[in-house]
C-alpha cells in the first residue's frame, strides 16, 4: 500500500510537471498564432486589400469612340457606325467546346469561318477576348441575345466602328483604319494605354497622322467579380471621350469631281486655297474602298488591289516623283527675269532643234516656232526658247527659285509619312550624290522639265499658287484648326525681287490658256468670272529615239507604259486668283489635250460654290 | 488516505452534480457554438439554408448529448475505454470495407440518418483507450519495451486503417493524440526526441512515398506563388481573405472573398477565414481567447480530478484540440502545408463535432465526479 501510494504520487508528479510543460508550450504557441494573425491583418493588412479588391475588382476598358471626320461644310467623310459583335474570353468559359458549336449553329458559320475561329482561339492568350463575329446582322445578334443563358461567357457586344460613306472618295486623304497589330501597339504610347482587343487605328493618311487626337479616350467599367469571373454589380462607369473631330478644309463636291475626272484612269488633282493655302481637294486616282479593311480585308480583295497596275495604294499626288515637263516652265521664266538674264523683249529664233555640242535638243514642234518671245514662248511651250533661257541662267539659279516656290520639299511636313520630297538637282547635288560635274546640257533639259527634275503634284500645284497669289509664302494645310495655332513667321513674305516679274508670269500663262496658239486653248472659258490661266506639261517616261521622231505616233499608238504623263497647272478666276490646282494624268499623253480639259471642269465647280465657301466663313466671324 | 471523501457513497445526487458543473467550461463552449452558427450562416451568404440548418441541429442534439454525458460517472467511462476502441477500430474496418467513397476517399458509413465518419470519433476514443491501460500502470513499468510495443500498436492500428481510407490529415491526428497521452503518462522523453530526431532525419524519405498531391501540398505550401491559380490558390485565398479584413473586419456578412466564392472549402477546413475576414484580428483574437480558456479550464478539472484516468484524459483531451486548432489555424494563415483538419465546433461537419462533444462530455463528466477515484 505504501508502495503504491509512492507511486502513486511519482506518477502525479510526474503528470502534473508534463501537463505544466505543455502548458507553457501551448501558451507560446497560441502567442505565435496571434502574432502571425497581428502580422496578417494589421501589418500587412493594406496588402492584402489591395490583393482582396483585385480579386474581386475587374475592369474593362470599352474601345475608345473615335473622332469624325468632317469636310469644310460639315459633311462627316469618317463617321462611325454601331457594328454588332461577339466576343469571348476562353478562360471565363467552363466548356469552350459547348459554347463555340453553340455558336457555330446559331450563327450558322460555315467550316471555313469557323476553323478561323477556332485558329484565332489558339492563337491567342487565354485571357484576351476573342471575337468570334465583328460584324454581325441585327437579326443574328438579338439570336444570340436570346440564348444567352445557354452560351455562359460570351459577351454580346455593341462596337463602334468606322465608315467611310463616301467611299473611296476620301481614300487617299483620310487613310483607312484597321485592326491594330504588335508593332503598332508598341509604337505609340497611347495606343498602347488605350488598347483595347480588336481596337482599329488608323494606318495610313489623316487618320495615322491624326492617331494621337482622334483615337478618344476608353470608357472604363468596373465590375465586381466572384472567383469565377462572372460579374456580379458594377461599381463604376468611368465615361471615357470621343475623340477629337477633324474638320477639314476639303470641299466634298470638288473631291468627288477629282474622282469622277480621274475615273478609270491613274493620277491625280489638288486644289488648293491660294490664301489660305487650304487644300479643296486631292485624289489620287484609282482608289479603293477603306471600308473594306475596317473588318480585315479578304485574301482576294487585297490581292485585287495590291496587283492593279494602276497602283491604287499609292498616293500620286504625295508620292508620285513626276518630272514635271513643261509645268517648270512659270518658274524657268520667273528665275530668269529675277535674276535679270531675260526681259520680256528677249526672243529667240526656234527652228524645231537646237545643237550644244554635238547633241541636238529637239523642240516639241519639229517645224519650230520661229522668232519667239517670253510670252510667247509660254504660250507654246517652246522648247527652244527655255532651252536658251536655261543655259544663261545656269541650273544652280533656277534650283534655287524653284526651292523659294515650294518644289523639291515636303508640301505638308511631317503630317504626311509617305510624302516625297521631289528633286530639285543643281551642281552641289550632282557632285554630291553622282559624284559628277554638271554639264550644261543637263541645265538645258531641266529648262524644259526633264531630266533630274523631280516635283509632286501637290509641289506643283503650291507652286502655282504662290504664282497666282502675287508671289508670297503660303502654307497648305487640310485641317481647319479651331485653335489659333503659331503660324509660321514667313507666311505671307514675298518670294519675288520683284513683283513685275510675277505678273509677267501671270500674264504669260494667261495667254497660254486664253488666247489662240496657246497649248490649252481649247479647255479655255471665256467667262470671266470663270477665267483661269494655266500651263500645260507632257513629260516624258521614256527618252525619245530618232526613230520615234520620225514615226511621229498618236498617243494611243503607242504602249499604255511608254506614254507620256499629262500635266497642267493652272489658277483662277485670272482676273481675281483664288484657287490653283495641277492635274496629273499618268501616262494620259498630252497636256493639252488630257489633263487641261479636267481643269476646265474643276473650275466651273469650285468658283460655283467659292461663295458657299465664303459664307461659311463668313458665318464663322458672326458667330464669334 | 482520502478519509474525507464525502462523495464516496450513493449519496451523490442530482442537484450537487448540478452545482459541480464547470459554467465557464459551459458558457464557452456554448458561445463558440454560436459563433459557428453565425459564421455558417455567413457561408450559406447570409441566409438560413443547408449548412446553418444542419449545423444548428447536430449543435442542439450534440450539446444536449454532452450535458448527458456529463452526468455519467467518470467510471462508466473508464469502464468502456477499451470496449468503445474496439467498437470504433470495428467500424473502421466496416469503412474500408463497405463505406462511402466521396472525392477519391472512403471515409464515411452511412447510417441512414447521419453519415459517420469513424476516423473522426478514434480522434477521441483512442485517448480514453490509452488513458484507460495507463491508469493502473506502475511508474517503473510504464517504460517497459511491453508497454511501449502495446501502445503503439494501440495507436497504429487506427492509423494504418485511417491512411489506407486514405486520410493522411486525420490519421496524423489520431497519432498526435495518443502520443499525447503517451506523453502524460510518463515514457520517457527521450523515446519523444530520439522519434522526433529519426522523424526529421527520414522526413526527405517519407516525402518521397507521398502520394503526388500530397507533394504538391508540401511545394505548395513551401512557395505559394509556384501555381497560383492550381495548387497555391487555397492557401493565397486565404491568406487574402484574412489578411484583408484588418483590425476589425470586413463586417458580419460582407466578407467579399466568401461571399464571390474566392475561398474554397468554406463550411469546414477554411471555416476560420471566413470569420477572420469578416470579424478582423480583434473577432480573431477573441476566437482564440475562447478556445484557450476551454483548454485551460480541461487543464483545471484534470488538475482537480482525483483519478488518474480523469487527469490523463483531460490532460491529453486539451491537448489534441490545442493540435487541431494550431494545425488548422496553421494551415489558413499559411504555416503549414494543407492538411484537412477542422476547427473543433466551427468547422462544419458531424462526426468531427460528436468527437469533440464526447471529449468535453467526458471532461465535464470528470469535473462533476471530481472526487470519485477509480480502483
Amino acid at each position: 500500500m505504501i508502495n503504491s501510494s509512492s507511486d502513486n504520487v511519482k506518477k502525479l508528479n510526474s503528470i502534473n510537471r508534463r501537463m505544466f510543460i505543455t502548458g507553457s508550450l501551448k501558451f507560446f504557441v497560441m502567442i505565435g498564432l496571434v502574432s502571425r494573425l497581428f502580422f496578417l491583418q494589421v501589418k500587412e493588412n493594406k496588402k492584402y486589400l489591395t490583393l482582396s479588391d483585385k480579386n474581386r475588382i475587374r475592369e474593362w476598358k470599352l474601345a475608345p469612340v473615335r473622332g469624325e471626320f468632317h469636310d469644310y461644310f460639315g459633311n462627316v467623310i469618317a463617321g462611325n457606325f454601331e457594328a454588332y459583335q461577339l466576343h469571348i474570353i476562353p478562360e471565363q468559359v467552363e466548356d469552350f467546346r459547348y459554347v463555340i458549336y453553340r455558336l457555330k449553329d446559331l450563327l450558322e458559320l460555315s467550316d471555313k469561318d469557323f476553323k478561323k475561329v477556332l485558329k484565332k482561339k489558339n492563337e491567342i492568350k487565354p485571357w484576351e477576348t476573342l471575337i468570334v463575329s465583328d460584324n454581325l446582322s441585327w437579326k443574328k445578334f438579338s439570336k444570340i441575345n436570346n440564348h444567352l443563358y445557354d452560351l455562359n461567357g460570351v459577351k454580346p457586344v455593341i462596337s463602334i466602328s468606322r465608315s467611310y460613306p463616301f467611299k473611296e472618295k476620301f481614300t487617299h486623304v483620310l487613310g483607312y483604319v484597321s485592326q491594330a497589330n504588335e508593332d503598332d501597339i508598341e509604337n505609340n504610347e497611347i495606343i498602347k494605354k488605350r488598347f483595347v482587343p480588336g481596337l482599329k487605328i488608323g494606318k495610313a493618311g489623316l487618320e495615322k497622322s491624326y492617331e494621337d487626337e482622334i483615337i478618344g479616350i476608353n470608357d472604363i467599367e468596373r465590375y465586381e467579380v466572384n472567383a469565377y469571373g462572372r460579374r456580379i454589380s458594377q461599381l463604376e462607369f468611368q465615361k471615357g471621350e470621343q475623340g477629337k473631330t477633324q474638320r477639314l478644309t476639303i470641299d466634298t463636291e470638288v473631291q468627288k469631281l477629282a474622282n469622277e475626272l480621274l475615273k478609270d484612269k491613274a493620277g491625280s488633282i489638288c486644289v488648293m486655297d491660294i490664301y489660305t493655302g487650304s487644300i479643296i481637294a486631292m485624289h489620287s486616282s484609282p482608289s479603293f474602298d477603306p471600308n473594306l479593311f475596317v473588318f480585315g480585308i479578304s485574301k482576294d480583295e487585297w490581292q485585287l488591289i495590291r496587283n492593279n497596275p494602276m497602283k491604287p495604294l499609292v498616293n500620286k499626288t504625295l508620292q508620285g516623283n513626276y518630272s514635271p515637263g513643261s509645268t517648270i516652265k512659270p518658274i524657268v521664266a520667273l528665275s530668269a527675269l529675277e535674276n535679270g538674264i531675260i526681259n520680256t523683249n528677249f526672243t529667240v529664233k526656234c527652228t524645231g532643234k537646237t545643237e550644244m555640242y554635238g547633241q541636238t535638243y529637239h523642240c516639241w514642234k519639229k517645224k519650230g516656232h520661229g522668232f519667239v518671245s517670253l510670252r510667247n514662248a509660254m504660250k507654246q511651250s517652246c522648247d527652244t526658247y527655255f532651252y536658251e533661257i536655261a543655259r544663261k541662267l545656269g541650273v544652280d539659279k533656277l534650283s534655287e527659285t524653284a526651292k523659294k516656290f515650294g518644289l523639291g520639299k515636303k508640301v505638308f511636313g511631317d503630317l504626311f509619312d509617305i510624302e516625297k520630297n521631289g528633286l530639285i538637282p543643281n551642281t552641289q547635288w550632282k557632285k554630291n550624290v553622282l559624284g559628277k560635274g554638271w554639264l550644261l546640257g543637263e541645265t538645258m533639259i531641266t529648262g524644259i522639265g526633264q531630266g533630274y527634275i523631280q516635283t509632286t503634284p501637290i509641289q506643283l500645284c503650291l507652286m502655282t499658287a504662290q504664282i497666282a497669289n502675287g508671289g508670297y509664302k503660303i502654307y497648305p494645310k487640310i485641317t481647319t484648326d479651331n485653335e489659333i495655332k503659331d503660324e509660321p513667321l514667313d507666311k505671307f513674305s514675298p518670294l519675288y525681287k520683284n513683283s513685275k516679274n510675277i505678273k509677267i508670269v501671270q500674264d504669260a500663262m494667261f495667254g497660254s490658256t486664253n488666247e489662240v496658239m496657246g497649248t490649252s486653248y481649247r479647255s479655255r472659258i471665256d467667262d470671266p468670272k470663270y477665267q483661269f490661266a494655266g500651263k500645260t506639261g507632257t513629260a516624258q517616261v521614256k527618252r525619245i529615239t530618232e526613230r520615234d521622231r520620225e514615226l511621229d505616233l498618236k498617243t494611243f499608238e503607242i504602249p499604255y507604259e511608254e506614254r507620256d504623263h499629262a500635266m497642267y497647272v493652272a489658277f483662277g478666276p485670272y482676273k481675281n486668283p483664288r484657287y490653283a490646282l495641277s492635274v496629273l494624268v499618268e501616262h494620259g499623253g498630252n497636256g493639252s489635250t488630257t489633263a487641261a480639259p479636267m481643269a476646265k471642269e474643276l473650275f466651273k465647280k469650285i468658283i460655283d460654290r467659292h461663295s458657299l465657301r465664303q459664307s461659311i466663313n463668313n458665318k464663322k466671324y458672326l458667330e464669334i | 488516505m482520502y478519509q474525507h471523501n464525502r462523495f464516496n457513497n450513493n449519496s451523490f445526487n442530482f442537484i450537487q452534480k448540478f452545482k459541480n458543473f464547470d459554467y465557464i467550461l459551459l458558457i464557452c463552449i456554448l458561445l463558440l457554438g454560436f459563433i459557428s452558427l453565425a459564421t455558417m450562416y455567413s457561408t450559406d451568404g447570409g441566409k438560413i439554408l443547408f449548412h446553418t440548418k444542419s449545423h444548428f441541429v447536430k449543435l442542439i442534439i450534440f450539446t444536449i448529448m454532452m450535458l448527458i454525458f456529463s452526468f455519467i460517472n467518470i467510471k462508466f467511462w473508464f469502464l468502456i475505454g477499451y470496449i468503445f476502441y474496439i467498437i470504433v477500430i470495428g467500424l473502421l474496418i466496416w469503412t474500408y470495407l463497405f463505406g462511402i467513397q466521396s472525392s477519391g476517399s472512403q471515409r464515411w458509413m452511412d447510417l441512414y440518418f447521419i453519415n459517420l465518419q469513424p476516423s473522426e470519433l478514434m480522434k477521441i476514443c483512442i485517448i480514453m483507450c490509452l488513458a484507460k491501460y495507463f491508469h493502473r500502470m506502475k511508474l517503473e513499468n510504464v517504460n517497459s519495451i511491453y508497454t511501449i510495443l502495446t501502445s503503439l500498436i494501440i495507436i497504429l492500428l487506427p492509423m494504418g486503417l485511417v491512411i489506407v481510407q486514405p486520410d493522411l490529415g486525420t490519421s496524423l491526428l489520431i497519432a498526435i493524440s495518443g502520443i499525447a497521452v503517451l506523453w502524460f503518462a510518463g515514457i520517457n522523453h527521450k523515446y519523444f526526441i530520439y522519434t522526433m530526431l529519426g522523424f526529421l532525419i527520414s522526413l526527405p524519405f517519407i516525402i518521397s512515398f507521398l502520394k503526388p498531391y500530397q507533394k504538391l501540398r508540401v511545394l505548395t505550401f513551401l512557395n505559394p506563388d509556384r501555381d497560383p491559380l492550381g495548387a497555391g490558390y487555397q492557401i493565397i485565398q486565404s491568406k487574402i481573405a484574412v489578411g484583408s479584413g484588418g483590425i476589425f473586419g470586413k463586417g458580419f456578412l460582407k466578407g467579399t472573398q466568401s461571399y464571390l466564392e474566392f475561398l474554397p472549402e468554406k463550411h469546414t477546413d477554411f471555416i476560420f477565414t471566413l470569420y477572420s475576414e469578416e470579424f478582423g484580428f480583434i473577432g480573431s483574437a477573441i476566437l482564440l481567447l475562447i478556445y484557450a480558456i476551454i483548454i485551460y479550464r480541461i487543464l483545471i478539472i484534470g488538475a482537480s480530478s482525483r483519478s488518474y484516468f480523469a487527469k490523463l484524459f483531460c490532460y491529453s483531451f486539451g491537448a489534441a484540440i490545442f493540435v487541431y486548432i494550431t494545425i488548422n489555424m496553421s494551415m489558413v494563415l499559411g504555416l503549414l502545408p494543407i492538411v484537412g483538419s477542422p476547427l473543433p465546433i466551427m468547422s462544419y461537419g458531424g462526426s468531427s463535432m460528436l468527437a469533440t462533444m464526447i471529449g468535453f462530455g467526458i471532461v465535464m463528466s470528470a469535473r462533476v465526479h471530481n472526487q470519485q477515484s477509480i480502483a
